[in-house]
């Protein structure tokens, strides 16, 4: 079988987020006032062959702890697609 | 202690509802002894509370107390015509001509960055530039020093690799050039990476600005960052009350934001040249705790800071976490209430913020109170001067003494293959994969880029340059700190020498291992000990500095390692001499003598994995004549290179001057002959060995005369040893009736592949291994 | 005669000082304009200097585009006026869509700071008039994201029209490639048609005297003196 995996890696909350705060202010600066506490991160889409979904889930996550995501300064979540 | 522990606080202070009782486990966890407790105890008349607590644990720490080292550091010499402003304030400052002033120091990130290596090295690098913009300077220069352990363990590629582009990072926007360093790889670093920021700033002397709140009655403000719970010491979370905190509330790694600190800079530099503020310093290490009682006890005045006014990242932090956070760029401003109006209106223009958060007093007590709640009272002179000192004892490990004296394996290769191999190892070979990563020539005034002796900046609208530069073989330390000491401070002040600059002042980042240890304590004394006897001898006072003690994990302790980072000034810059040979055809000689000492040497420690044998003594007087000479000839325009010879000897010295800088299109060549220069010496000694007070020179042969007659006169030995090549040529060097060559285009493709064909896969290294 | 040249500092420009001086170097009356600032103060030639505007957090030169004063800049250049984006300042007037194309990261993932060798493609323009075509400078580059992208269309374009300013050029073959970040075409500067707006990511204000290594950047300031104060359209390209 085959999966679509989406993670979504944040800054880990509580975290100093520069870019979220610089792009905070550049909103409001445009005078998207209502926003707020916004934090930037990324996301990381891909391809994995796996015998089913929570085999998938698990080998995903063990790229995120690994590889994708850094535990000492980001979170991460992940959604694991059947195709 | 039990028992004294039990008492209530008096009215002074009062524990906050909810704050877990004092006791010897809490104590234990804020690393503060039984006998420093009790001090606190008899200081206060009563129990602490937990902020108190908490902000003597910071104090008293060994990083802001030195209780440790202070003994020893008092023994440096820290006066001298140039000085300015010697130790004691957020960094040193020495006169420069025309009015000018230069404010330089170094500190550790040592442990942040073993844990987090990017965001480590960048806070680093943030922290001490505005150790540097507090004292009016402006950051011109930066300078790092970093270890790893051996780069065949993933994990130490990760590391150097995170490093590197965390230092790149925040120093590249801000807009500061990272004019030179070092890095050098040896097994005592593995999981205890050192990373030495160094950052040099200019000022007008008039504008120096020293961190001592006065004035009864002034505001104290906090600019830049909101504060949030990064970095506070772990301690007091471990205990009953607080372990059931929810994970945002457990400590957190220290993000930097270079931006931030831009504008911080830029704001900081008006505010102080503006005239509108009394003192300003850094929250660093320890946070508003160090920042407000050090500046209070400087000025001799009592200080209360509300911390309910603090503006924070996030809800619900207590007085304990507002005052020991180290969220990065924060500033503490003093400043008359009058002028709170203009002081924010400039932080404003620089869209940072400034708040007004407490006020000087005069009645001498370090008071915090939280929404009205007196939480902490402590007589301020004696929370900063009253921490214990120690004077730990000191002995040579027998092992050292033993390899000092043992013999080394043979090394089974030639000459030819000996250098060819240095060349291609992460110690010896280019650093170019590292500060290709560094911005080295914004702000447009780098007249020598990494790559050379010492970075040299011009300084626009004078005639005057700058050479930086920032040292220390630990080898030599490892195996005798006393003259490893002095010849870290040595190969400095050649570096400095070799580009024309008359060496200045210094400031040391102390690495060691735990000072508790009777053989780590005679290392860091020795070690001392050799830095002032040259510095003395130099007349290169100390300016300040830094102290890193307990460098040892589960896989062993560091070797001694004493950064030295050396400021000198060049009265000419356009007299700067570069490193490499510059024109086919120029005369070649050698400053200095080879006895062959290869104890401590690159050769065994690379080739047989031997460190050992005895290092050669440092001759100060030897190396004073050496640096005067090599000033006074760049001076007489004599000089078209000049280099330090120092790890791998005259064969790597002649091999780096012959490959040619970084980004030449081709390398020189180069044709020595040793005949008749340390003869009787083994060729590979000669080669080899790393005496010190030594250079590799190239001049017009038209200039040799004057030279030879200038050497003469400073009493230096000179050695006509050959000729540079033509482009593409070969090095050739006779020694010992051998004839050695080597392809210098081969030579620099090892040198300059050495690093990244090991880096090339380190983003992957992180988990993988040790 | 005298030219006046404003340089637009934004809260993160690095380069400013940098910019100013050289300009000043070549005898023009250079000043400082604030980002918040809507007028240009009737300044002959802008210069967009590099730096890390806002931190270059979210894309460079994706907050830049929008300060106050870009409304004044893109008058300007509408009128013909001269403006040179230096590193920062090309990524903010692609953002700005005052240039075409993009600036992503370098195609190494890293920082890259050295000396390159760039060939001068386009002689016709207010910043490189002063050079023979084909001139061949080495010029510091200091970026993380200065890799040029383009559609195909955009670079035929660019080609066709003659718009690239200055281009990578190779070095000794047995030194590195000359092209530090993977740029399309090797394009290290472009223009828009009329050749008034220029966009490059070296350093030329760093190479402006011989103590810093060479003055071969001078041109770039020398060229604008040069121009006279009438600044009409170079050179017209029709589509």
């Amino acid at each position: 079988m085959s999966y679509r995996v989406h993670v979504r890696v944040m800054p880990r909350t509580g975290l100093l987020d520069p870019q979220g705060q610089a792009v905070e202010h550049a909103l409001a600066a445009l005078g998207f006032a209502g926003a707020g506490d916004v934090r930037v991160g990324r996301a990381i889409e891909l391809e994995l062959a796996a015998d089913s979904p929570a085999e998938a889930e698990s080998e995903a996550r063990r790229m995120c702890e690994r590889l994708l995501a850094n535990p000492v300064t980001e979170d991460f979540e992940l959604e694991v697609e059947a195709r | 202690m039990a028992e004294v522990m039990l008492g209530t606080a008096t009215a002074e202070a009062v524990a906050l509802a909810g704050e877990p009782a004092i006791t010897p486990e809490l104590v234990r966890e804020h690393n503060l002894t039984v006998a420093e407790y009790e001090r606190i105890l008899e200081l206060l008349g009563r129990v602490p509370t937990l902020t108190e607590l908490g902000v003597f644990s910071a104090l008293w720490s060994e990083h802001c107390s030195y209780k440790h080292s202070r003994p020893i550091l008092r023994t440096f010499p820290t006066t001298g015509p140039q000085v300015v402003q010697g130790p004691g304030e957020n960094a040193g400052v020495l006169r420069l001509p025309d009015g000018w002033a230069v404010a330089f120091k170094v500190e550790s990130h040592n442990h942040p960055s073993a844990v987090e290596p990017y965001q480590g090295a960048a806070t680093g690098v943030g922290g001490i530039l505005r150790d540097v913009f507090t004292m009016g300077a402006r950051p011109v220069a930066l300078l790092n020093s970093l270890r790893f352990g051996p780069l065949d363990v993933p994990r130490n590629r990760y590391l150097f690799a995170g490093v590197v582009r965390g230092v790149g990072d925040y120093g590249n926007c801000v807009g500061i050039p990272t004019l030179g360093g070092e890095v050098a790889f040896a097994p005592g670093y593995t999981g205890n990476p050192l990373v030495n920021a160094m950052c040099v700033g200019l000022l007008r002397a008039g504008d120096l600005i020293r961190a001592r709140a006065e004035g009864t009655g002034n505001v104290l403000l906090t600019v830049g960052a909101r504060t949030g719970r990064d970095g506070i010491h772990g301690a007091s979370f471990a205990s009953e009350e607080l372990s059931a905190a929810s994970e945002a509330r457990r400590p957190q790694v220290q993000v930097g934001d270079p931006f931030t600190e831009k504008l911080l800079l830029e704001a900081s530099l008006e505010l102080i040249t503006s005239g509108l503020i009394v003192a300003i310093q850094d929250m660093g290490a320890a946070g508003l705790t160090s920042s407000s009682a050090e500046m209070a006890a400087r000025g001799g005045v009592g200080v209360e800071i509300d911390t309910g006014l603090v503006p924070t990242r996030e809800s619900g932090m207590t007085p304990y976490e507002i005052l020991l956070s180290e969220s990065q760029e924060r500033m503490l401003v003093v400043a008359e209430p009058a002028r709170v109006d203009e002081i924010s209106a400039v932080c404003a223009r620089w869209e940072l913020t400034a708040t007004p958060i407490g006020r000087v007093t005069d009645d001498g007590i370090f008071r915090v109170t939280h929404h009205g709640t007196v939480v902490a009272a402590i007589p301020g002179q004696r929370l900063v001067d009253d921490c214990p000192v120690y004077h730990p004892e000191a002995r040579e490990s027998e092992e050292v003494r033993a390899r000092r004296t043992m013999a080394a394996p043979a090394v089974e290769i030639g000459p030819e293959e000996a250098l060819a191999r240095l060349l291609g190892t992460p110690n010896l070979a280019s650093k170019r994969w590292v500060y290709e990563q560094y911005d080295s020539t914004v702000q447009a005034a780098t007249v020598i880029a990494p790559g050379g002796d010492a970075g040299v900046i011009m300084v626009p609208g004078t005639e005057f340059g700058l050479a930086v530069t920032l040292d220390c073989n630990a080898r030599l330390l490892a195996l005798d700190p006393y003259e490893g000491g002095k010849a870290a401070v040595a190969e400095a002040a050649r570096n400095i020498a070799c580009t024309g600059a008359r060496p200045l002042g210094i400031t040391d980042c102390l690495n060691f291992g735990n000072p508790e240890k009777p053989e780590v304590f005679f290392q860091f004394r020795e070690a001392c000990r050799g830095i002032s006897d040259a510095c003395r001898a130099f007349g290169t006072p100390v300016t300040g500095g830094n102290v890193s003690f307990y460098n040892e994990s589960p896989t062993g302790a560091i070797d001694p390692t004493p950064t030295i980072g050396m400021v000198g000034v060049l009265e000419r810059a356009a007299d700067r001499v570069g490193s490499h040979f510059a024109e086919p055809g120029d005369r070649i000689c050698i400053l200095g003598v080879t006895v062959g000492r290869l104890g401590g040497s690159a050769y065994w420690a690379e080739l047989v994995d031997f460190v050992g044998g005895a290092p050669a003594p440092v001759d100060l007087e030897a190396e004073r004549r050496l640096q005067e000479l090599l000033v006074a000839a760049a001076r007489d325009g004599l000089l078209r290179s000049a280099h330090d010879c120092s790890e791998g000897g005259l064969a790597v010295a002649l091999a780096e001057a012959a490959m040619g800088a970084s980004y030449a299109e081709h390398p020189l060549g180069a044709a020595a002959d040793l005949t008749g220069y340390g003869d009787g010496i083994a060729p590979d000694a000669l080669l080899f060995g790393e005496d010190g007070a030594r250079a590799v020179v190239s001049l017009a042969e038209g200039a040799l005369g004057a030279l030879a007659e200038l050497a003469a006169r400073h009493g230096v030995p000179l050695f006509r040893a050959g000729a540079v090549g033509s482009a593409g040529g070969a090095l050739s060097i006779v020694a010992g009736g051998r004839t050695l060559t080597w392809d210098t285009r081969h030579l620099r493709r090892t040198w300059l592949d050495a690093i990244p064909r090991r880096m090339r896969h380190a983003d992957l290294d992180r988990t993988t291994g040790a | 005669m005298s030219r006046r040249v404003a340089v637009v500092r934004f809260p993160g420009s690095n380069c400013d000082a940098d910019a100013l001086r050289a300009a000043q170097l070549v005898g023009a009356e250079a000043d400082y304009v604030w980002h918040r600032d809507t007028s240009l103060g009737g300044a002959d030639v802008v210069i967009l200097p590099g730096g890390f505007s806002y931190g270059d957090y979210l894309r460079s030169g994706a907050i830049a585009r929008f300060s106050p004063i870009m409304a004044a800049v893109r008058s300007h250049a509408d009128a013909g006026g001269a403006v040179l984006g230096i590193c920062n300042g090309f990524q903010i007037l692609c953002e700005a869509h005052l240039l075409p194309g993009a600036l992503m990261r370098n195609a190494g993932l890293s920082f890259v700071s050295r000396p390159v060798p760039v060939t001068v493609e386009r002689t016709t323009t207010p910043f490189t008039s002063a050079y023979a075509p084909g001139a061949r400078l080495t010029l510091p580059v200091a970026h993380g994201e200065g890799r040029f992208a383009a559609t195909v269309d955009v670079a035929r374009m660019l080609e066709a029209e003659g718009r690239v300013v200055l281009r990578y050029a190779k070095g000794d073959p047995a030194a590195e490639p000359g092209n530090p970040n993977g740029s399309a075409h090797d394009i290290a500067g472009i223009s828009n048609a009329e050749g008034n707006v220029v966009g490059i990511m070296p350093h030329p204000e760093r190479v402006v005297s011989p103590l810093l290594g060479s003055d071969e950047g001078l041109g770039f300031f020398t060229s604008f003196m040069a121009a006279g104060t009438a600044t009409p359209p170079m050179e017209s390209m029709s589509r």
